[in-house]
């Protein structure tokens, strides 16, 4: 972990269904702290909870859902207790999202350019400043033609400038933490690998702080110096981004490593998979959740285990001594 | 988009050329002519050199074709021909409706959005919940009760318990007794006013919600936008298109809502003109009311359309 104090810290966060007789959690238990400036990625399947999670940091999960328990510290102030206005100054001002979907996530009705002063207006911008800072944030996020993007309408856009302008939208009131939830996935490979580098750029320019949410540890490795791999709404391995790719310490982490293709090593056969589904997280089944699918389980895996520490800066939750299973 | 909007105009015209052939034709089918509606029994007393004097007159034995083409163009030009019962021109007799039926149909419209979009976006953000509930309940029963069972009820509970009808006094212009003309006219506008708002109410709902659930209203949220801001800017301008498509439409319904509610609170407005003038088979001033109300909502209908084409920057790539 790098030194400064955390800018985010979640502490046993639990999101779910609430019910009056007992809740169903689809977040189990989530602890994670991310240093100013550091760049931390959360990999895992869909419906691994990995996005929820960081929509609970804000306050913005889908109706239905709730933070059930646990909570969520931005710069030491719990955000799950905030009053409705505090949580608004920090949305977009503490910490920014940029989203999946860009052509879903703006608003059809309204120009790019005015909602990027929008987001600006709310926090204390006066129009002409607002005006200014949005051309300066387009420009930032490497648009060609800063007036033309701020005077379209998002259906007149590529998906690529859209993304673009989402993350100039994030970057427009300096926030202290950029949570960038898959923002790549709904788009072209080679434009994927430019916001990545944008991401990557505009974070050693500006020193914020970066989670990135994807389902690619390929992708995320590129950008992050810490990975948390999440199964089944947990936190199964928590590492530097070197410890994961030299040596993993749970066994869904390296299955996740043995998918992806190695650009530089000749592929033999093809790529590994791993058999069955993730757990449904409605099933009440004690124990890993990674077990029915686990090469390596055995009868102490009907415990469930808890994330422990396998070296320096690693973490893992499994039963396995480390060295005991090869990948 | 100016194409969209020429199209759109030129099936409006078409749509109020099949109007004006389906109202001709109906009002030929009836038994009776003009003499029988303009003289009654006495018709019966004519010679037959009368009558075919008469039938001269009114172009009775003319092929229907022709008479089609002589009203057509009579009413295209302004004329719309001289009421068989009271002899004075019809365009006259409908001067001096119109205003009536427009105070009526604009008050019950505003009373009908205000409540419908209010209700409606209250009920939207707050799925389930008690107020919701209620005013969807609410909005069943305004659906569900015909107004003139609502107006009658109205008449009588105000009239018999606070002795209380401004209707009961003959009827004032909008700029000759303000507060009495507002008083008569308010009433009436409730009692429409409320299944607009019912239907309203159900479609803000309904969109509201549906638009609550999408990406970019997370995102106005996530960028610390006001509460307020993201019901006015994010949720209610993108369910404007269905607000006032279905405005229009029950504008369109108004105008024959109004037939009956004007004949319940004596106003004289079209719709009482048009009961009137049927009764007394006043052919010219039916076929100019009726042409009128069609009109009216074709071109409430062309203008929602062209409103949500206004709104919505995608349609004109369309």
């Amino acid at each position: 972990m790098s030194s400064g104090s955390p800018v985010l810290s979640i502490g046993a966060l639990e999101v779910g269904v609430r019910r009056r007789r007992g809740s169903q959690a689809i977040v189990r238990g989530v602890s994670l702290s991310v240093a100013a400036g550091e760049k931390v990625g959360i990999v895992g399947e869909s419906g691994s909870g990995k996005s929820l999670t960081m929509l609970a940091v804000l306050g913005l999960l889908p109706p239905g859902l709730d933070i059930l328990a646990g909570r969520v510290e931005f710069a030491g102030e719990d955000l799950t207790k905030a009053a409705p206005v505090r949580l608004r100054q920090i949305r977009g001002a503490g910490v920014a999202m940029v989203y999946q979907d860009p052509m879903r996530s703006l608003n059809p009705l309204l120009r790019v350019g005015y909602q990027i002063v929008e987001a600006l207006r709310a926090h204390g911008y006066d129009a002409r400043d607002a005006r200014r800072r949005t051309t300066e944030v387009l420009g930032m996020v490497g648009l060609a033609d800063v007036e033309r993007v701020s005077g379209s309408f998002p259906h007149e856009l590529s998906g690529g400038m859209l993304q673009r302008a989402m993350i100039a939208m994030a970057l427009a009131a300096s926030p202290k933490l950029l949570i960038a939830d898959e923002p790549t996935t709904a788009l072209d490979v080679t434009i994927q690998q430019q916001i990545l580098e944008l991401v990557a750029s505009l974070q050693a320019q500006t020193g914020m702080a970066v989670v990135w949410v994807s389902h690619d540890l390929g992708v995320v490795a590129q950008l992050v110096d810490r990975v948390a791999v999440m199964y089944a709404g947990r936190i199964v391995e928590l590492a530097t981004t070197r410890r994961i790719f030299q040596r993993p310490s749970h066994p869904y982490t390296a299955a996740l490593l043995g998918s992806l293709p190695r650009p530089g090593t000749q592929h033999r056969g093809t790529l590994q998979q791993i058999g069955g589904r993730p757990p449904d997280p409605a099933s009440a089944e004690q124990g890993c959740p990674f077990r029915p699918r686990c090469k390596y389980a055995t009868e102490r895996c009907a415990a469930e285990p808890v994330l422990s520490v396998r070296g320096a800066e690693q973490q893992a939750a499994c039963w396995l001594e480390p060295g005991s299973w090869s990948t | 988009m100016l194409v969209a909007i020429a199209r759109r105009l030129l099936s409006t015209l078409i749509t109020l050329f099949g109007v004006a052939v389906v109202i001709f034709v109906i009002l030929r089918l009836l038994p009776g002519n003009a003499i029988t509606a303009s003289l009654g029994v006495s018709a019966g007393l004519l010679s037959h050199a009368q009558i075919t004097q008469l039938d001269h007159f009114y172009g009775i034995g003319e092929s229907p074709v022709s008479q089609f083409t002589s009203w057509l163009g009579a009413t295209l030009t302004g004329n719309l021909g001289v009421s068989l019962s009271s002899q004075k021109p019809v365009a006259g007799m409908i001067a001096q409706a119109l205003p009536v039926t427009l105070e009526l149909g604009i008050m019950a419209l505003a009373i009908g959005v205000l409540l419908g979009v209010f209700f409606g976006v209250a009920g939207a953000l707050r799925p389930g919940h008690i107020g919701d509930l209620a005013g969807q309940a609410l909005a069943l029963v305004g659906l569900a009760v015909p107004s003139f069972v609502l107006g009658t009820a109205l008449v009588t509970f105000m009239s018999s318990t606070f002795h209380y009808f401004p209707s009961s006094e003959s009827y004032a212009g909008l700029f000759a007794n303000t507060w009495l003309n507002l008083q008569q006219i308010f009433f009436p506008a409730c009692v429409l006013g409320v299944g607009i708002a019912a239907a309203i109410m159900r479609t803000t709902r309904a969109a509201v919600l549906e638009i609550n659930t999408q990406n970019f209203v997370r995102t106005a949220r996530g960028k610390g936008v006001s509460e307020r801001a993201v019901v006015w800017r994010h949720l209610l301008l993108n369910a404007l298109v269905p607000i006032v498509t279905m405005s229009g439409i029950q504008l369109g319904y108004l105008l024959g809502g109004t037939v009956i509610i004007e004949e319940i609170f004596v106003l004289p407005g079209l719709g009482r003109m048009l009961v009137t003038a049927i009764n007394n088979r006043d052919f010219p001033v039916v076929q100019s009311v009726t042409m009128l109300f069609a009109a009216g909502f074709v071109v409430i209908n062309m203008l929602t359309d062209v409103f949500s084409a206004v709104i919505d920057p995608r349609s004109k790539d369309r």
